[in-house]
Parts: structure tokens; C-alpha cells; sequence
């Protein structure tokens, strides 16, 4: 996949955002999670089989500066619709996962008319004291492939990226990465990732499919019950042998997923 | 010099097998561990330790803030500095300090330093700590990457409540106040502050831009420090500065006893109870990604609080701990030359003496404060004499003739 930079924003707070681009088809826009992508994403590589994939990073990912400004939920909302507009999208497939579908719920409920298909991928933003989400934030980087992963064991490796914890420089970077996109996403995460979303997705009114892994340690799938009883035009898909990184554990299953929203 | 004799109130009763059943001492330790009524003695006891610091002549006593904290049993410190206010009479009450983003509205700090204040006839030295992670985003939820900037915007509010006269507007990004006014008024104008700092370079600068006293305040020692100490001088001259000692702060692990093998013998079980048990916080609550920032993460200060840093302390040899100034121990003279070669290597002019350690008793404790004072104290008393005028860092109490006693009713 090609990337750029591309400036949005108000002129003073400008955020510069590296957005990942390719593939031919209907056009979707991809909102990463927490971790953000991996190297030449291997879901989003799939994806460009059947799609044009717009993938942008929100500041504080990769080379992606300029988040002083975006500090809660309706920031973040309304960034994203800055990089929809600057990228001239039109009505394209708004596919979000863990955080990026928490931040591609508020879209479809604050614009419901622009946003006519949705995927919600394991999103966040909704909490529920019987099921509480592990906290992300306090975890240690050795504790995350079994949180996250149904099986750790075969891909794991995704998750180090092939680095050395042990050499200092692997280390000193991946820390100050792991900061720059923690303390980012904490700003919509941290302590407990809820900012009233329940309340507002009723607004929703996209063709959504909302796809959970049953191995999901992170956010059970339980929560997935929850979006759909409260979107009225969502359905609710369980994938097997998937954890909370659904989209590269069983990525035929997802992608074969978001091609219903097509009919 | 100044000393400020320190009392961080640890719990003295955390079992044995701490470190192996629980994972942290702060955050998510089980309340189940304390007791209190035992904590109702504990508390006394703490209170008269501080009290009797006074009697022996240190010239400030401080107390601190932590939140689900084992060793640290004080939420609120304004509640022992208000204890403390009524019962001492000369030295500085050092609050080190509030943190000040967790208050709301922070006018609160305001209102209740400046009542601390008062009651003591102006002997109150505030700190204004940006608070460990641990406290300010782990048990108080503030967002990690959000605090400095809430931080910033509540010391503007407490800094202007102080100084006007008449009520304003306070329109904040995180506190808004139609009416913000501050009854009452602090007798300082405004009182001295102190800045607690792990090495954030932000705090260097924030502390030389408004002429703050800067204090490190870490759990490792004088050695350890000086590359971190060398650096805020450095700041301090690149600021055009002048480079007064009293810019700047250190707490240290301090034990006297009569003799340097009596010192080893009587305190050595409360050393390794503090480093052992009190400190055994999980490396997951060191430092929530986004609480610092990335300029001071790039200049590779990594948190003090990690296991790697105490982990090997129960191990040390006590000459091992002496030589790599984790503690400063032994008879008066030792103690006093090696406090000589911290006060000049890290160029400080405040000592926050922590003699309080772990698990020690009230016997032990006192002892060692009294040996601190009597022989140590004049050692060090005028180490700074071309500076020995310089009371900017320092409280201003009203004339003794004009202070209020606490009545001996029913006394």
C-alpha cells in the first residue's frame, strides 16, 4: 500500500496524518485500534483485493503529530471527519476496530445520514460492571499476546513485530511508541472506556455489522450483544477460534462479513 | 541547611510473604490488610514523631500525599498539617504537597493551604506535586496524557486566587468558576513553594520559571541522583539563574545510632521492611503511557518505581547499601560526612531526612532523629554560609508575639 502525509484540522492546531492507501473497489475507511497497525498491515493488504482502503493514523501513531488539541470523544469524532473530508470520500464502508469502532459509532450517530455502512470490529465504548474490560493501560508488554490473541502461541509473533525486548534501543523505542499511542488513546480509553456512547447510538442508522471473536479477553463478546440491541440496524456476527485481534486471526471471516453490507 | 524531618506513614503490618501474595503495594493492595484500630494508635504515633521532630530543633516537618498507598498512609495531608498546626509552634509545615489536578476545583487547595496557613501564623511551605502515576491516574482516574495540562491550568487558578483581591472569572479548560475567591488569604504572600519532580524536564523549567524550589524526592539515594541533580543545574544556568542551594531539595534515607555497627545491628529488619515490602509496587502502575511526556521519555528517564531499581536491596550488604547511598547510616560523625558529600555533590540546601523507615519503632525512631539533630545538625548547619541569608525558599512566620497558642483547656 502507498501512504502520505495529509494536514487537517483548524489552521492553528493543524494535525499532520499519515494515511495508508490502496486496492481497487468500493471505498473504505479503516479506523485502527488502540495498537494501531502493524507493518504492511496484513488485514488491510486483504482488504485491497476487493476495496480501495483508506487506513489514516490518528496523531501519536507512526510519523502522525499534532493531538494537543483532541482531548475527548467529540475531538477525536470530529478529527476523523476532518481526514473523511480531506481524503473527498463519498459514503464509503466505515470499517472500525476496538477503539477505532468506538470512534466510528460516534460518526454514524452524530452524522447518521453520511455513515451508511458500518463494521464494528470488537469495538470499545461501552462498559458493563458485570462484564468489566481488563485495563489496558497497566498491562506489560509480555501479558498482551494472551489478552489479546485466541492463540497466542501461532500468532504472537504479530505482536512483537519481530523485535528484541532485550536490546536497550528496541526497547527505549517500542516504550516511547507504546506512550505515544497509550497516552493517545487513553484520551478516549483511560480509566474505563466509556464516554456515553450507549446514549447516542440509537442514532445510528447505517446498514452495521458488528463482528466479535468468541476469544475475546480484552472486550468479551457479551458487549456485542449490547451494540446490537441498541443499534437498531445492526447484526451481530461471532467468529470461532478469534480473539480481540479478529481481523488478522480470522480475516476471510471478516471480510467475508463486511461484503453483506454491500446487498 | 534546612531539615525537614519526613514521615511518609507507612502501614508497619504488611505479613511477611507481602512481595510473593500481592502484586502491588499501591494501587490494587486489598484494604483487608489494614486495620483500623491499629491504625488509630499508628496515626498518634506518627503525629507525636513529627511533633517531637520540632522539640528536637528540625527546622520543618513534612508530610505528603499518596492514594491506596501501604506506605504511604495519607490521602489527605492537609488533615495532618491541620494536627500538626495546633500542636508546634516554630517549625515550617511542609506540605509536599497537593496534588493539585486532582482537586475540584483546584480552588480547593487554595482555600485549604491558605486556612493551613493562617493557623499556623504563616508557617506553611506548600508543594504542588504533579502526583505520581500511580496516584493521579491509576486510583484518581485523571487521563495520563491530559494531566500536565490539568495540572498547569489548576496552579494558574490556585496562583491567582492567592493574589487577587477582589473575585474573577476563572474560565479553564477544566474548572470554570463564575466566582472564584478565596477565603480566606494566606498570611505569605504567597507561601513558599516546592516542586516534587521525578525528572521530568518539564518540572526543571516550570520550577526555574516561577522561582519554585525544586526537590527530588527518590527512594534511591544521593548517588543515584547526581546525574538527574547536575542536569536541573544545568537548566538553572542556561535560565540565568542564580545557583542558590536553596533551589533545590532532596529526601534521603537517614539512620544514627551511637555507633555505625549499632546502626546495622538496631535498623537493618526496618531497611529491608520498607525496601522489601513498602516498595514492591507492580512495574504495570509505573508510569501510564502518556504520563510523561514523550521529550522526557526520549531523554531516557525511565520511573524510579520499577522492581529493578529495590528488587536486590534485601540482597545488599549493608556496606552495599552505605556505598551506593541508598541509605546514609552509622554514628553521628559517619552520618554527618557522608550528608557532607550529598549536600555538596548534589548542590542542594534542603534535606527531607526520612528517619522514619518502614516498620521502625517509636524507641528506635526518636533515637535516631534526637542523634540527627544534637549531633548531626551542626555538622551541616552552615555549609551554604554565602547563602546564608537567602530566605527567599523559605517560610516568613508573623512575630512570635502575635501568634495564637492552642489553650490548655481541659488540658
Amino acid at each position: 500500500m502507498d501512504s502520505r502525509l495529509i494536514e487537517v484540522g483548524h489552521p492553528e492546531t493543524r494535525s499532520s496524518i499519515r494515511v495508508y492507501e490502496g486496492g481497487d473497489g468500493p471505498e473504505l475507511l479503516f479506523l485502527h485500534g488502540a495498537g494501531g497497525l502493524f507493518p504492511d498491515d496484513p488485514f488491510l493488504e486483504s482488504l485491497t483485493n476487493q476495496y480501495h482502503v483508506y487506513a489514516p493514523l490518528l496523531p501519536g501513531f507512526e510519523d502522525s503529530e499534532g493531538g494537543d488539541h483532541l482531548r475527548g470523544m467529540l475531538d477525536f469524532t470530529l478529527h476523523a471527519f476532518d481526514v473523511f473530508d480531506a481524503l473527498s470520500l463519498r459514503q464509503p464502508l466505515v470499517v472500525g476496530h476496538s477503539m477505532g469502532g468506538m470512534i466510528a459509532a460516534e460518526m454514524a450517530a452524530i452524522a447518521p445520514t453520511e455513515i451508511q455502512r458500518l463494521a464494528l470490529l470488537a469495538p470499545a465504548g461501552l462498559w458493563k460492571d458485570e462484564h468489566p474490560i481488563e485495563d489496558l493501560f497497566s498491562k506489560l508488554p509480555f501479558e498482551l499476546p494472551a489478552l489479546l490473541l485466541h492463540d497466542p502461541e501461532t500468532n504472537g509473533a504479530l505482536l512483537s513485530s519481530g523485535g528484541n525486548f532485550n536490546d536497550p534501543e528496541f526497547l527505549s523505542d517500542f516504550l516511547v511508541g507504546n506512550a505515544r499511542r497509550l497516552g493517545m488513546a487513553g484520551k478516549l480509553l483511560f480509566p474505563v472506556p466509556d464516554r456515553g456512547l450507549r446514549d447516542r447510538l440509537y442514532r445510528i442508522k447505517a446498514h452495521t455489522a458488528v463482528i466479535w471473536g468468541r476469544s475475546d479477553r480484552l472486550i468479551p463478546p457479551v458487549y456485542g450483544d449490547d451494540f446490537v440491541n441498541e443499534i437498531p440496524t445492526a447484526t451481530l456476527y461471532k467468529i470461532e477460534e478469534a480473539g480481540h485481534m479478529l481481523q488478522y486471526e480470522q480475516t476471510e471471516a471478516v471480510i467475508k462479513i463486511l461484503a453483506t453490507l454491500h446487498n | 541547611m534546612k531539615f525537614t524531618w519526613f514521615n511518609l506513614m507507612p502501614w508497619p503490618y504488611l505479613p511477611e510473604d507481602f512481595r510473593e501474595k500481592y502484586r502491588s503495594v499501591w494501587v490494587d493492595i486489598p484494604s483487608s490488610l489494614y486495620d483500623p484500630v491499629r491504625g488509630h494508635e499508628l496515626y498518634n504515633v506518627y503525629l507525636d514523631e513529627l511533633e517531637y521532630a520540632e522539640e528536637c530543633g528540625f527546622d520543618g516537618i513534612g508530610v505528603n500525599e499518596h492514594h491506596a498507598n501501604g506506605y504511604g498512609l495519607m490521602p489527605s495531608p492537609n488533615l495532618m498539617a491541620a494536627a500538626l498546626a495546633r500542636r508546634t509552634s516554630k517549625s515550617a509545615l511542609v506540605v509536599l504537597g497537593n496534588s493539585i489536578a486532582l482537586y475540584n476545583p483546584p480552588l480547593r487547595v487554595a482555600e485549604e493551604f491558605a486556612m493551613l496557613d493562617v493557623i499556623s501564623g504563616g508557617r506553611l511551605l506548600a508543594g504542588f506535586p504533579v502526583g505520581t502515576s500511580m496516584d493521579t491516574n491509576y486510583c484518581y482516574g485523571q487521563i495520563p496524557a491530559l494531566t500536565r495540562e490539568k495540572y498547569r491550568e489548576a496552579h494558574e487558578l490556585i496562583k491567582r486566587a492567592w493574589q487577587e483581591d477582589e473575585p474573577f472569572t476563572f474560565n479553564g479548560r477544566y474548572t470554570q468558576l463564575r466566582y472564584a475567591n478565596c477565603w480566606p488569604k494566606p498570611i505569605q504572600s504567597p507561601p513558599p513553594i516546592f516542586i516534587p519532580g521525578g525528572g521530568s524536564l518539564e518540572t526543571y523549567d516550570f520550577c526555574l520559571e516561577n522561582d519554585y524550589v525544586y526537590c527530588y524526592l527518590s527512594f534511591t539515594g544521593y548517588r543515584r541522583a547526581k546525574q538527574l541533580m547536575d542536569g536541573y543545574w544545568e537548566r538553572v544556568e542556561e535560565y540565568g539563574k542564580d545557583n542558590s542551594p536553596y533551589r533545590a531539595g532532596f529526601a534521603q534515607t537517614i539512620i544514627v545510632a551511637e555507633t555505625d555497627e549499632e546502626a546495622e545491628k538496631e535498623y537493618r529488619e526496618h531497611i529491608d521492611y520498607f525496601y522489601n515490602r513498602c516498595l514492591h509496587v507492580y512495574p504495570g502502575f509505573a508510569d501510564a503511557p502518556g504520563y510523561r511526556t514523550i521529550k522526557t521519555l526520549k531523554a531516557n528517564v525511565t520511573s524510579q518505581m520499577t522492581e529493578q531499581a529495590f528488587g536486590n536491596v534485601s540482597s545488599m550488604s549493608w556496606r552495599q547499601l552505605i556505598d551506593d547511598g541508598y541509605i546514609i547510616a552509622g554514628s553521628p560523625d559517619t552520618v554527618a560526612n557522608q550528608m557532607k558529600e550529598l549536600v555538596t555533590s548534589l548542590r542542594v540546601g534542603n534535606i527531607f531526612c526520612l528517619i522514619h523507615v518502614g516498620n521502625m519503632p517509636q524507641d528506635k525512631c526518636m533515637r535516631s532523629t534526637k542523634l540527627f539533630a544534637d549531633e548531626v545538625i551542626p555538622q551541616l548547619r552552615d555549609m551554604w554560609p554565602e547563602y546564608k541569608d537567602d530566605n527567599r525558599f523559605w517560610i516568613s512566620p508573623i512575630d512570635h508575639a502575635n501568634r495564637a497558642a492552642a489553650a490548655a483547656i481541659g488540658g
